[in-house]
């Protein structure tokens, strides 16, 4: 086995150590340290993608003398290698992105916290993507719930407090369910690490001992997990959460830290309960229906927002309802469907909110929509950017949005029940979506006065190239989608290799 | 007030124009208008009455839905819990063989007679990893919140501390020493008996905090300033993630570590559990004592 393999752990134990040793620097060391910690993660994750693809099959690797069932594991697959890449870079281009606008938001005295935090999410995403292990994945669900909180706080006007209050409730609901969910489930198999979980809890599906249990335990670390990504009914925090917090942080909330949680609880649903318990609990169905109503009522708060932030941040949870309806539908097509769009949304909700904000910076630090008027010809890259995101929301043809979309209604379309809303429910919310966004941009387009003006040119070479690599990354995987399909494909049955 | 008045203080409020926390911190009970917005002050009143016509429906309708949500909760997890398996009983699924083994070879291999120092510092020892910076993250959350570097604080509020009462002073002049002297006992006895780090640095932490309501903040700020905090964590941290870090890389690639179990009973035993055990009660003392000292002056 190559040298790759030890990456996954160096990884987590710098991003642990750099949250440490950031408390004590100044905040533009911080920053620095944060940004190339990024950057480490996403070249590392790359090499242990290799290492994967080169052994053939998942690579376990114990963390300690101990293996499953007595010590902690992580694991390494395709999809946990390709996952960690794309989160680590996102957030590499996030942090690059909202450089001027983070130290305008942050109080100098204290914006090292706000690196320290970043770095704790950084380490938590890692272990949500890579752990084998549920009750680890618990530990770090807490460390991320509370670096959460923290990157929402730090502008400290009161709107944040107060949005972060109602985060960090939603936040600890769904854990405390997680939590519980998990108790019973080693009440009733006497484990914790995923494949040993997998062949017991198989096992009692069989026989059909400990049914009430099993199946409460399921819909409970499911509910837990969909309440912290945010999804319909639980959305309600999303709107003051986005809409006030800093852009940078919003990105990394709706981008990533949302994410996490969904592909740990793929993770969870593949290597620990298997498809065939999950999928036989009929939780799914539960998911499918509240997908389709969260990708509905999301839309339509969005329509009906007058300010740019909030309307992306109801959008967010459109989106959500978007990967729980691919959950929903099937183990195969419709988790593909969903792996993408989560792919999808990472790349391009994280590109509008800096670009919202960077336009917002150009009417004067307005985030109504009046005010937008013509701010796209202020600054051209924020306004290509922004248009670019949001055709991909959309679901224009030749960006991501589109792909994810078209493996969603084929994904529907290949169970027969589930055909007829799938299709109906994506086509209203296209609409929906169409609605609100082309009226955005129609808005940034027609020639107006922007308040300020052009503020300073070099003031935007930070975002330009992150709004860039954000864009190509899109157009990239939007127009070459097949391979990316196929590296999903391949990966998902890696996923559901447990031994 | 009129609605759109609300949505304009709501906007201002938005905007930054207003500092919300900054008022509760300074005492006010009662947030104030910005000074520039003086032809529109925030008057509690109309907003309250405006407030209550608006989620008057609301405030009828939550009660009846949050008591039938909570008795469909409780009923479900009911339910479940009659479903287990009974309680300590030998043939429930918990106890298998990962169990048999962390207690019929865990003093063995962890060199540990205490099991659960064994368990959470040696089988599980990346869950401990995570759950040590679990406190770490929730200091940090609540310096963002409270910690003013600015200002030093209210010496009003130190004063009325030092001038507390002789009887606990006296009190605490005889206890602290105990205190602090039976946490460091449980922190180094953690791998022979009952204790740990997180207990025992829990004491120290409580001694700190009734010293510090005693005596004042003024003799423990000589040696637990912020800067001294931020090394100590730092040290205690960074010192938890190598060694951690080099015996999960050593496990991992079947290496022989440098730390072995020695003889179990003995006090430098068990390998890197005491040393484990000592970072995490430094950390754990520091932060409890520290998020006292941040609430109660908004410092260190």
């Amino acid at each position: 086995m190559s040298f790759a393999v030890n990456l996954p752990l160096f990884c987590i134990v710098a991003s642990l150590v750099c949250s440490v040793v950031s408390s004590v620097l100044d905040g533009k060391h911080a920053r620095w340290l944060s940004m190339w910690l990024s950057f480490a993660v996403a070249v590392s994750s790359l090499l242990v993608l290799g290492a994967v693809r080169e052994n053939g099959e998942p690579i376990t690797y114990i963390m300690g003398h101990f293996p499953h069932p007595w010590g902690n594991e992580i694991r390494m697959g395709l999809l946990e290698g390709f996952f960690s890449l794309v989160f680590s870079t996102v957030l590499f281009l996030c942090m690059k992105g909202a450089k001027i606008k983070l130290s305008q938001d942050l109080e100098p005295s204290k914006s090292q916290f706000y690196f320290v935090m970043t770095d704790l999410i950084q380490a938590s995403l890692l272990v949500l993507v890579y752990t084998n292990d549920i009750f680890t994945g618990y530990v770090f669900i807490e460390i991320c719930t509370l670096a959460s909180c923290g990157i929402l706080m730090i502008r400290q006007i009161g709107r944040t407090t107060l949005a972060s209050v109602r985060y960090m409730i939603f936040s600890l609901i769904g854990s405390g369910l997680f939590l519980l969910g998990v108790t019973i489930l080693y009440n009733i198999t006497g484990h914790l690490l995923l494949p040993s979980l997998h062949e017991a809890a198989g096992a009692l599906w069989q026989t059909g001992q400990y049914r009430i249990p099993l199946t409460s335990s399921i819909c409970l670390i499911t509910v837990g997990l969909a309440i912290k990504s945010g999804l319909f009914p639980f959305h309600y925090w999303m709107p003051d959460t986005y809409g006030c917090a800093t852009p940078c942080s919003s990105a990394i909330l709706s981008g990533l830290v949302s994410k996490g949680y969904i592909f740990f609880l793929l993770k969870v649903i593949f290597s620990g309960f298997g498809t065939e318990v999950f999928y036989g609990s009929g939780v799914q169905n539960v998911l499918f229906v509240f997908g389709i109503c969260g990708m509905i009522f999301g839309s339509i708060g969005a329509i009906r927002e007058n300010d740019i932030f909030r309307m992306l941040a109801n959008s967010s949870a459109a989106q959500i309802g978007y990967v729980y309806l691919g959950i929903g539908i099937s183990p195969e097509a419709g988790v593909i469907g969903a792996l993408f769009h989560i792919l999808t949304h990472a790349v391009t909700k994280p590109v509008l909110f800096l670009s919202a904000s960077r336009l917002s910076d150009a009417a004067g630090g307005s985030k109504r929509f009046k005010d937008l008027q013509g701010c796209g010809y202020a600054f051209p890259l924020a306004g290509f950017a922004f248009s670019l995101g949001a055709l991909s929301m959309i679901g224009i043809p030749m960006t991501m949005g589109f792909m994810s979309k078209y493996l969603l209604a084929v994904a529907g379309l290949e169970v027969s029940t589930k055909a007829v809303p799938t299709l109906l429910a994506l086509a209203l919310s296209t609409i929906l979506n169409t609605f609100y966004f082309a009226r955005t941009i129609i808005r940034l387009y027609t020639p107006g006065t922007p308040l300020a003006r052009v503020t300073a040119r070099k003031a935007q070479a930070p975002f330009g190239l992150s709004a860039i690599c954000f864009s190509l990354l899109n157009l990239a995987a939007g127009i070459f989608a097949s391979p990316l399909i196929g590296l999903l494909r391949q990966g998902l049955e890696y996923f559901g290799k447990v031994g | 007030m009129k609605k759109s008045d609300l949505r304009a203080w709501l906007r201002s409020w938005d905007a930054g124009e207003f500092d919300f926390t900054a008022a509760l911190s300074a005492g006010r009970s009662a947030p104030e208008a910005p000074a520039e917005n003086k032809d529109h002050p925030w008057k509690l009143e109309p907003i309250n009455r405006l407030e209550q016509g608006e989620i008057k429906s609301f405030r009828k309708i939550y009660p009846f839905f949050a008591v039938v949500l909570c008795c469909i909760m409780i009923g479900f997890l009911l339910l479940t819990v009659a479903k287990l398996p009974t309680y300590g009983s030998p043939d429930s699924p918990a106890h298998n063989e990962v169990m048999e083994r962390y207690v019929e070879k865990g003093m063995e291999e962890t060199g540990a007679v205490n099991v659960v120092a064994g368990v959470i510092l040696d089988y599980r020892a990346f869950d401990t990893l995570g759950e040590s910076h679990v406190l770490y993250t929730a200091a940090t959350a609540v310096f963002i919140l409270l910690l003013s570097l600015k200002g030093s604080g209210e010496p009003e509020q130190e004063k009325k501390i030092m001038q507390s009462d002789p009887l606990l002073k006296s009190t605490a002049r005889i206890i602290v020493p105990l205190v602090i002297v039976y946490g460091i006992y449980v922190i180094f006895n953690g791998h022979l008996g009952p204790g740990g780090g997180f207990s025992g640095g829990a004491v120290i932490g409580g001694g700190l905090i009734l010293y510090a309501i005693a005596f004042g903040f003024e003799p423990l700020d000589r040696f637990l300033n912020l800067k001294i905090y931020r090394m100590v964590v730092l040290c205690a941290l960074c010192f938890y993630s190598f060694a951690k870090c080099y015996s999960f890389f050593c496990g991992a690639n079947h290496l022989e570590t440098i730390f072995s179990p020695g003889t179990p009973g003995m006090i430098f035993s068990a390998g890197l559990i005491l040393p484990l055990n000592v970072a995490v009660g430094i950390v754990v003392a520091c932060t409890m004592y520290g998020f006292y000292s941040i609430f109660q002056r908004g410092r260190i």
